[in-house]
């Protein structure tokens, strides 16, 4: 049974799949790690996650640490031959247990050729989500190397199952992007896999900073992809929040509890969890298999369903971004390059050279996030511009830290929260 | 890898003309090769900035001879490292003595901090051995920003730190 097979099936089941990041440059360590998420109490898939060198193709640092016993971030999958790979997996990867490649390369085709060559099918990623953020690749460059590893997936037949690739650019810099942006760049990253032929797909959409925004973000994300992925089977992934994450227990699992609720309440398949140990350091594999399980009983707790209005406003600022995108070019690549010349994809704090770096985000008293600075956006009639005084390092911290410290305050002022409240 | 050098930064702006603008020189804030991350860096672009510096920032996932290339061609007063993948540790340690093995940069003041290993803060040793390989200063991230200011304000004028030979200076 394929990725996409085994998703469906337990979505069908009432089960939300979970799935965490984890990789380790030594093979036993990695089968050691994914027997541990296969065998936790919670409905999983495994993950691949390679390590920095191979994510920027200096397969001399990865083999450098491999030889001296350095630890590495992650499995080095081009460095690792496919028999060895295979070996790792053997007796572990199977129709109850499907494995994802988890990577952020701007330029993968090493990858996807090893991933293909170990008989691996399913991957993340795209054209925008994994060049903007993370790499200094220009972003034509990154286009045409993701168009190209798509044609090489699709060419391939892996034997697991159809191709699957899920979209990263619902994470885009992990924190402080508008919903909306998000949205959009996951539904055209999607799309750029629809119209090269890909129709076994996933869309990702992280944890941001206010529940109701968030829900509205995954109803607006679902009806773009109903609208514009007619013939591909997709569904819905949530990344766990992906900025600081809060330093005590009781705060890292009060926001992996809301993580969980996020994808249940939205209908969502698939959500990617963090641990613990987020905040301090890669976590262990005990550490990642107690995320898994607590948010599957999170998840399982929470009954109801979001009710969110589908024409809500994260839904028109993200349509009217992505059709600014489609209407430039009729190569979705080419018109990727040329909105983001434009300005009109513009991502804030985002440092990249072929990022036009003129808007600006902000978080307002609810926690949701807004435009302090439309640049060029073509939202101008669709959300209202709030100017906000200069950036400090200091204002920009507590932006950053705003979901860190209000779920640590729940292990910390608890007392203190009632106390000035008044309300017992 | 240094073909998008031109696009980086336009501002290439006179050295001579900062000192005498009475700035306190330009500092440079980078990740290292295979390090990904940003926010650290836009945090410390803004920090530097209101200490009274004028900031380089070259984003995530700087090669080597990027690094060495705008070190010898814009002469910072200081070099800001940030690494919070993990590799830190041996990545600070390959470029620290690339940079050293540069004359021209021998005395370049060069800091690094972050998240510096898979395992979370470094070893004494490791930390030693960071020191011996040419840092002038390692800060863990669970120091806060403070030992990091102290140092940035005890660095010498630019006046004291320009006067190098500019041998091997790119622009």
């Amino acid at each position: 049974m394929s990725f996409e097979e085994f998703v469906a099936r337990s979505h069908a089941a009432g089960a939300l799949v979970v799935q965490p990041r984890m990789g380790f440059g030594d093979p036993t360590a990695m089968r050691a790690g994914l027997a541990a998420t296969r065998s936790a109490r919670a409905v999983t898939v495994g993950t691949l996650t390679l390590d920095s060198y191979t994510r920027v193709r200096d397969t001399a640092s990865a083999e450098h640490a491999l030889r001296n016993g350095l630890p590495l971030n992650g499995y080095p999958i081009v460095n690792h031959p496919p028999e060895v790979t295979r070996g790792m997996l053997a007796g572990l990867m199977d129709a109850d247990f499907p494995v994802q490649v988890r990577h952020g390369s701007a330029r993968p085709a090493d990858i996807f050729r090893a991933m293909i060559a170990a008989g691996l099918h399913a991957t993340e990623g795209g054209p925008v989500s994994y060049c903007l953020p993370y790499s200094r690749t220009p972003l034509d460059e990154a286009v045409r190397n993701w168009a190209f590893c798509t044609d090489l997936l699709l060419a391939a037949e892996p034997e697991g199952g159809r191709p699957h690739v899920e979209t990263f650019g619902g994470c885009m810099m992990g924190q402080l992007c508008p919903p909306s942006e998000l949205v959009a760049l996951s539904v055209l990253e999607a799309l750029f896999f629809y119209r090269r032929g890909l129709r076994s797909i996933s869309v990702s959409y992280a944890q941001q900073t206010n529940m109701e925004q968030d829900q509205e973000a995954v109803s607006a994300l679902r009806g773009l992809c109903a609208e514009l992925l007619p013939e591909a089977t997709w569904h819905v992934v949530i990344y766990a929040y992906m900025g600081l994450f809060p330093r005590t227990e009781v705060g890292a699992l009060s926001l992996l509890a809301g993580a969980a609720e996020l994808a249940v309440t939205t209908g969502s398949e698939r959500l990617i969890v963090k641990t613990t140990a987020e905040a301090h350091r890669i976590p262990t594999v005990a550490e990642n298999v107690a995320a898994l399980e607590h948010a599957h009983l999170a998840a399982r707790a929470t009954i109801h369903r979001a009710t969110v209005a589908a024409d809500n406003q994260v839904y028109r600022e993200a349509a009217a971004l992505v059709d600014a995108v489609l209407n430039c070019h009729e190569d979705l690549g080419r018109a990727l390059v040329i909105a983001f010349k434009r300005g009109l994809l513009d991502v804030p704090f985002c440092l990249h050279p072929d990022n036009a770096g003129q808007a600006r985000s902000f978080l307002d008293a609810e926690g949701r996030l807004g435009w302090s600075e439309l640049g060029s956006l073509p939202l101008r009639g669709v959300v209202e511009q709030r100017r906000q005084a200069a950036l400090t390092s200091s204002t920009l911290m507590s932006a950053l830290s705003h979901v860190q410290s209000t779920h640590d305050a729940l292990a910390f002022g608890d007392h203190e929260t009632v106390a000035i409240g008044g309300q017992a | 890898m240094t073909e998008r050098l031109h696009d980086l930064h336009s501002d290439r702006a006179d050295r001579a003309d900062e000192v005498l603008a009475g700035g306190r020189g330009t500092v440079i804030v980078s990740s290292m090769a295979s390090d990904s991350h940003t926010w650290n860096l836009v945090y410390l672009e803004l920090l530097v900035g209101e200490l009274g510096f004028d900031v380089v920032n070259l984003g995530a996932c700087a090669p080597d001879e990027l690094l060495e290339y705008e070190c010898l061609s814009r002469r910072p007063v200081m070099l800001v490292l940030s690494s919070v993948n993990g590799h830190g540790y041996q990545d600070g340690l390959r470029v620290i003595q690339r940079l050293r093995g540069c004359r021209p940069l021998r005395r370049m003041p060069v800091v690094l901090g972050g998240k510096l290993g898979t395992g979370g803060a470094l070893t004494q040793e490791q930390t030693g051995q960071l020191l011996l390989a040419g840092f002038d200063a390692v800060f863990d991230d669970q120091q806060g920003s403070g030992s990091f200011r102290r140092f940035a304000a005890a660095l010498p004028s630019p006046a004291g730190v320009l006067p190098m030979p500019a041998e091997g200076a790119g622009a």
